[in-house]
């Protein structure tokens, strides 16, 4: 049985955080970008798996259980937020928010 | 092992991109279930068997289905979908992707470049886990539980207006 290189588990974490850094680039739709948000946290606590798993050591996995945590955090205010933001403006485009004045 | 790994690692970069180039947004969720699936999988070969379990319950189950519920409340038409095709066209997409496939180009040459070593085939149970989580962590841990008060209020309070609205609107509905 041969053992997996390092370079290739963080060479996924690294496309991975890629598609979703185009994504939220690319995409207009606020949930869409809300989506991308999670891809690219969950590529980031893959790269602390990975290097948690090269030394043995439970910290990377710690890590990846605060980055879950606050992922979730950061997805239900997202969503709060973006129910608000369709009440009042009937829209999900993220630039029509630049009207809302505060 | 290694051939399990790099099949769920091509399941979940294929997966990923379906996501991204979705246009209807419940399809793209699907495909993300799938992804992070496969994420899972990889977690699991890397000897990682909780976090793979985490996963599968926090990510693929927690966090999309509140995605998906907020979808079923906003009601989303077919004019979404047509909506999301106007905004992505050539001219929007071609930039941003050149420029990233120009950094992961540069990521795979410095990975390239570097002495390879290998991860060890030895998984880091959940008892170590917890030992490290409440050990040197447990300030940590409990910063995660402030977040996640502040998490609930912050929801609660930005989305109490709108829970209104749908609770009168259901009443009505049920007239």
């Amino acid at each position: 049985m041969k053992a997996i290189p390092v370079e290739a588990g963080l060479l996924l974490a690294g496309i991975l955080f890629m598609l979703g850094l185009i994504s939220v680039l690319v995409r207009r739709n606020i949930i869409f970008m809300l989506i991308s948000v999670e891809i690219m946290l969950n590529a980031a606590g893959l790269a602390f798996i990975v290097a948690g798993s090269k030394w043995m050591q439970p910290d990377g996995q710690v890590m990846f259980i605060f980055i879950l945590t606050m992922a979730a955090a950061e997805v239900s205010v997202g969503l709060a937020l973006i129910l608000q933001i369709y009440h009042q403006l009937k829209t999900l485009d993220s630039d029509a928010a630049n009207k809302m004045n505060g | 092992m290694n051939a399990t790994f790099y099949i769920a690692s091509a399941v979940a970069i294929l997966a990923t991109i379906m996501v991204i180039t979705r246009y209807n947004i419940v399809h793209a969720l699907l495909y993300l279930v799938v992804s992070f699936l496969a994420i899972a999988v990889v977690f699991y070969i890397l000897g990682a068997p909780f976090i793979a379990a985490l996963e599968v319950i926090v990510y693929a189950g927690a966090i999309v289905v509140l995605i998906i519920f907020v979808i079923m409340m906003l009601n989303l038409k077919k004019e979404s979908v047509e909506q999301e095709e106007k905004w992505i066209t050539k001219k929007v997409w071609v930039g941003p992707v050149i420029l990233c496939t120009i950094l992961l180009v540069e990521l795979v040459y410095i990975l390239a470049t570097s002495d390879e070593t290998v991860i060890q085939d030895k998984e880091v149970d959940s008892k170590a886990v917890g030992m490290a989580l409440y050990g040197p962590y447990v300030i940590g841990v409990e910063l995660c539980g402030l977040l996640l008060m502040a998490g609930i209020v912050g929801a609660y309070h930005l989305g109490r207006q709108k829970k209104k609205v749908v609770h009168r609107f259901l009443e009505k509905e049920e007239e």
